[in-house]
């Protein structure tokens, strides 16, 4: 049994301890707002935070976050109350087809939360790792650095 | 995604001598550290039904150690905390550059220097800094521990020396004797972020005041199935005036250590002509 | 009221919070996984099929051809593909036997265990060596061959642009299952008709026993147009065969190396023109690589036809196009459908023919840009919403295009520059829905609901694949209507609920569907005005008109046709005529940096202005130019799927490198709006515009910044290195 903390409940794994942080997560736990999109670490659809930093968990066993916070896109915001971050995105138009959203907003949220510089470069540093097809990242960013002004 | 997770057996030892004693009874077990390497084949399918030695719960192989000569990492620090660390940033500024072009934010989080090294790709992007600063890495295994070389711990494409059993337990970094003049990392990559190198260069260089080369390392991955130190273009160049010929000389001694190949990303001959470019550039002091 | 804002995408709040259900996050009571068995060889004639004895076979399903109940064939414009290989195969990675299996890890390990021997046959790579062609064309204006005798100048050049993968972030996913006698089949797809007409001739079944439902689709790029054809049959026979649900999720490195990518093409140019420069015959020839079978081939060689001439007047006009076999996946759309190719090489073809003549290509192409009033290689006279002029204008404005040509050429001659710096420009049309009699054949339906209790709801088959389809829709409708936006749902393109409004492709989305949907809404409000004494005001009126309309009925639908307007004419066999009903203009300057040491192309800025004919949604239509410049961009600069023996060697995200973050740069977005008299609101088309220019403008810039030209994409650093030699 491995037990784990999701988005501040504490959860325990029964299954196969080298299950994929991400099957676990949208499997095990019915968290399906991270995706998969190539499961080789290059596309970031599937970033949660571990411990605060964002982190690919296509690649992680899931034996390997034993003890250990995980916060996914369900910790973030509801429909009917978007968090600001969100908000932004909605306002500036950063997701379009949204299959890269979630991690793009964990990954985004990260940054802001450590107080991550919010000039055009930084972000687009901190975003590398998440590939979007549609926007072209111009939208992004500006949704990104609205939130992270409107946080100070 | 072809891996099944019910067919792998999951060894987790609790500290390195854990880690080690079952190492050595079942040696064909996969380390597996951050993972951003392994995992990728494992999602392939390529490694359904082996035995993984998970070393995330080391915690003695997670700190750095800053003595008197030099740095010791221990081999699960991940990239994202060499970057941070004041001394490294001080000290060994080219591995700190090299860890923030690997991969990008997600995989600097997990992966880790000892993981790095051990995947003995051609194209790892710490290895070039890591041979200029003629690092040590220390192993420990059934015959005890031993300290190698980094210019003798590569056999290969994906193949180190490390003897069955044996486990990186830390790279040491040694301080300089002097303070180089200059040193330059540069990595050329597929695109600007989340790139496998193309070619790689690490330089060091340490110029006396009447612009006699005292002494120079030089280092280019991705050009060999290891990474390669320029012996040749050192030697030539240690002792002599700094000037154009002397360059352009060192420049042709640059194929003598490196053998770079047509593949999927690059060719050789850009390869070439590229690191050749960034190697004249470097010793010209027009290159950061 | 509406149209214009930037009403925020409705579909944003759910998918911002990871509640947007894709395919995969569906829960399928009982559901299996199936995988796909694929050919190891590029042609061959299928000798054996083993089935390795020491696996428990008990517990999947296993298919093969015998097993389809209908038609071997995915039916598109031939039926030559089939949806499973019988017999023979004609390139690597096509289908042969399917397996189900509970476990997904189980059925993938079936999978190794099925041994197909082949007896290889000879396989044709080479699209210059097919003597297979599955279409060609020829448009002809004038007499080409007059035309060059009486011209001061001939430029000859070729060009060729390479194959491009669509890498939505979401690979092709689909699901199938029985459900009261009815086949359904849901999943991550643009057309739903598409794959409704091929399920009828595999299944025998007609269209009330087969119901195709889309999902939450992320992304598709005309990479979801047909394929998901293909996904939806296997995960049917499957699922009838297995007695449950099944459903097909493909990894990344098999979506990218078995499903259809960009044409790749060759197009070669001879241009006679006068002293000034003003054109007097165009003479191109275009060969397309269709791989092995005929899929969408004809349409996008259509369209690349059609485009090759570029935006530009010249009397005498002869364009002679063809699309050949290869033993390759098949090709198929991709954003631009054969446009990007030829307008890459047309407009890339002005830098050689400025060196030529010694004059600058933006000069010469203002001396012979389509203006209101031209005629068009296929002899159609534009009459209205011709916006390219001033999209040029904006751009070289903006991007100081003319300064920075002088000011870098200057730069360049300085050795001490640590880089070369360049500045390019590309134009183009793009026309808007299908082509010719296209619009006709397809023959659209769309319409608008009205349910007793009051809902509106917007019924069309058209598909929200990110571009922003359904805020158009509600914008459009409500605009059409006068009541707010918010009023509006959109019904699920599901083809038991929504009529065939046609595929979410061609540009034609907003222009012809949204056109549709004003009209149905507009027949609504004649029903309110009639019935009820007028448009209801509030929500609570409307409740009450409602009920005053649909009386004992539950709902009441107002859908209408496509009409073709009367006085657009085409010819099919001659290829003369109004090609398109409109098309829409765009011009793109890019401004580079190259380094001297690495050869590494740096965009420093993109300066675009395109002629939409009206931005229902401004930030939505942005959306659009910036990521379809940037997919161009990709093409021009970083991506290219490499071939060894017949397959893509490099279908990984790692070794397949499209645009980060750090590799786009800031995007000027100018929007020009010449409406279109005939376009909801004078919309004209936007999703694949945008794709057509950065290849060439980036080509232009490099040219600038070293002096030579290369005639290819992508532009990169090895090619740049090449070029230096001395």
């Amino acid at each position: 049994m491995i037990k784990l903390t999701v988005n501040g409940r504490k959860k325990t794994f029964g299954g196969a301890p080298f299950t994929r942080l991400i099957d676990a997560l949208r499997e095990d736990f019915a968290l399906t707002g991270t995706k998969e999109g190539c499961g080789e670490g290059e596309c970031g659809a599937c970033t949660v935070l571990l411990d605060g930093e964002p982190v690919n968990s296509c690649l992680i066993p899931v034996c390997q976050a034993e003890g250990r916070k995980v916060e996914t896109i369900e910790s973030m915001g509801s429909p009917e109350k978007l968090s600001k971050l969100q908000a932004g995105f909605l306002a500036c138009g950063g997701a379009q087809c949204g299959i890269c959203t979630p991690g793009m907003l964990m990954t985004a949220s990260a940054h802001i939360r450590t107080n991550g510089k919010c000039d055009d470069k930084s972000i687009r540093t901190a975003l590398s790792g998440n590939l979007c097809r549609c926007t072209g990242y111009q939208d992004i960013v500006k949704s990104v650095i609205k939130a992270a002004k409107d946080k100070r | 995604m072809r891996g099944d997770a019910k067919s792998m057996t999951v060894l987790s030892p609790r500290s390195g001598a854990e880690a080690l004693k079952t190492y050595a009874k079942l040696p064909t077990a996969l380390p597996i550290a951050g993972g951003t390497d392994l995992m990728v084949g494992w999602n392939l399918g390529q490694l359904n039904g082996r035995a993984v030695l998970d070393l995330s719960r080391v915690r003695e192989w997670k700190k750095i150690s800053v003595v008197s000569d030099g740095v010791d990492l221990g081999s699960l620090v991940t990239h994202t905390a060499i970057q941070a660390h004041p001394v490294l940033r001080k000290r060994f500024p080219l591995l700190v550059a090299a860890c923030a072009t690997v991969g990008a934010a997600q995989i600097q989080n997990r992966g880790t220097i000892g993981g790095n090294v051990a995947n003995a790709s051609p194209a790892g992007d710490t290895f070039p800094a890591l041979a200029v600063y003629e690092a040590v890495v220390r192993v420990n295994g059934p015959g005890g521990r031993r300290a190698i070389p980094f210019s003798e711990v590569f056999a290969g494409v994906k193949k180190t020396t490390l003897k069955p059993g044996e486990l990186i337990e830390a790279i040491f970094l040694p301080f300089p004797d002097k303070t180089p003049t200059r040193g330059v990392f540069r990595k050329v990559g597929t695109r600007a972020a989340q790139a496998i190198s193309k070619t790689m260069f690490a330089g060091l260089i340490w110029t006396a005041k009447n612009g006699e080369l005292e002494d120079v390392r030089l280092a280019f991955g991705s050009l060999a199935p290891t990474v390669k130190r320029l012996y040749a273009a050192e030697a030539f160049l240690k002792g002599r005036r700094v000037n154009d010929v002397s360059i352009a000389a060192a420049a042709e001694l640059l194929t003598n250590d490196v053998s770079p190949i047509d593949d999927i990303r690059s060719t050789r001959e850009y390869r070439l002509v590229v690191s050749r470019n960034l190697l004249i550039a470097f010793l010209k002091g027009e290159v950061k | 009221m509406s149209v214009g804002k930037n009403e925020p995408r409705r579909d944003g709040p759910a998918k911002l919070t990871g509640r947007a259900l894709y395919l995969d996050d569906v829960e399928i009571p009982g559901c299996w996984h199936g995988v796909t068995v694929r050919s190891s060889v590029a042609h061959g004639r299928i000798k054996s099929i083993t089935y390795d004895p020491a696996f428990d076979w008990a517990s999947c399903v296993v298919v093969t051809a015998k097993d389809i109940p209908g038609k071997n064939v995915v039916a598109l414009i031939e039926p030559d593909q089939p949806l499973l290989a019988d017999g023979i195969v004609r390139h690597r990675e096509e289908a042969v036997v399917l397996i189900a299996h509970r476990e997904r890890a189980t059925a993938y390990e079936a999978a190794k265990r099925v041994k197909i021997e082949y007896e290889p046959l000879p396989p044709i790579f080479d699209m210059g060596k097919s003597d297979k062609i599955f279409k060609s064309y020829m448009i002809s204006r004038g007499d080409v061959d007059a035309g060059f005798a009486a011209a001061h100048i001939v430029v000859e050049g070729e060009y060729s642009t390479p194959s491009q993968e669509q890498a939505y972030i979401e690979n092709n996913a689909i699901a199938a299952y029985e459900e009261d006698g009815i086949l359904v089949i849901t999943g991550s797809l643009q057309c739903p008709y598409y794959v409704l007409k091929a399920m009828k001739q595999i299944f025998n079944r007609d269209e009330t026993k087969i119901r195709i439902i889309q999902t939450v689709t992320g992304g598709g790029f005309g990479g979801k147009e047909e394929y998901p054809s293909m996904i939806a049959g296997h995960a049917a026979l499957l699922s009838l065969k297995a007695g449950r649900p099944v459903k097909i999720v493909y990894d990344r490195h098999e979506d990218m190396a078995a499903t259809t990518k960009r044409h790749p093409a060759v197009m070669r140019h001879r241009t006679g023109l006068t002293k000034d420069g003003k054109l007097v015959a165009q003479d191109i020839e275009v060969i397309m690589d269709g791989g092995a079978y005929a899929t969408l081939s004809a349409v996008v060689l259509s369209r690349g036809t059609l485009h090759a001439a570029g935006p530009y007047e010249c009397p005498n006009v002869r364009v002679r196009s063809k699309v050949v076999m290869t033993h390759t996946p098949p090709n198929g759309a991709f954003r631009g459908f054969g446009a990007p190719q030829t307008l890459f090489a047309v407009e890339l073809h002005w830098e050689k023919i400025a060196d030529a003549l010694k004059i600058d290509s933006l000069t010469l192409r203002r001396r012979n840009i389509f203006k209101l009033g031209s005629t068009t290689a296929t002899g159609q006279k534009l009459l209205e919403s011709v916006g390219v002029e001033e999209c040029l204008q904006k751009a070289v404005k903006n991007s100081k295009y003319e300064a920075k040509r002088i000011e870098y050429s200057r730069w360049n001659k300085n050795a001490k520059n640590k880089t070369w710096k360049g500045i390019g420009l590309a134009v183009c049309h793009h026309g808007a829905g299908f082509t010719g009699s296209g619009e006709v054949y397809l023959a659209s339906r769309a319409g608008i609901a009205l349910t007793r209790d009051g809902q509106l709801i917007v019924l069309a088959a058209s598909t929200e694949i990110g571009q922003g389809t359904n805020t158009m829709f509600a914008q459009v409708a409500s605009d059409a209507l006068g009541v707010p936006a918010s009023w509006f749902s959109v019904e699920t393109p599901d083809t038991h609920k929504v009529p065939d409004s046609g595929p979410t492709v061609a540009s034609r989305t907003c222009m012809v569907v949204g056109g549709l949907v004003s009209r149905a809404t507009k027949d609504l409000k004649a029903a309110f005005e009639a019935e009820y004494g007028r448009v209801p005001k509030t929500s609570a009126d409307l409740k009450k008109a409602a009920a005053a309309l649909c009386k004992d009925a539950a709902a009441r639908r107002f859908e209408v046709q496509y009409e073709k307007p009367p006085d657009v004419t085409w010819n099919d066999a001659s290829y003369q005529g109004d090609a398109y009903g409109v098309y829409s203009y765009a011009a793109l300057v890019a401004d580079l940096e190259i380094d001297k040491l690495t050869y590494e192309v740096r965009l420093n800025k993109v300066t675009t202005a395109q002629d939409i004919g009206k931005a229902i949604n401004p930030l939505l239509a942005e959306g659009q130019i910036i990521g379809g410049s940037t997919q161009g961009l990709g093409w021009a600069l970083l991506e290219e799927p490499i071939f060894k023996d017949g397959v893509m060697i490099n279908a990984q995200l790692t070794n397949y490198v499209i645009p980060t973050s750090l590799d786009t740069p800031p995007f000027d977005v100018i929007l020009v709006e010449k409406p279109y008299s005939r376009g909801p609101f004078g919309a004209k088309g936007v999703g694949e515009l945008p794709m057509d220019i950065p290849g060439p403008a980036v080509a232009a810039a490099v040219k600038h910044a070293i002096g030579r030209m290369i005639p290819t994409l992508p532009q990169t650093p090895e090619r740049i290195a090449k070029a230096l030699k001395p």
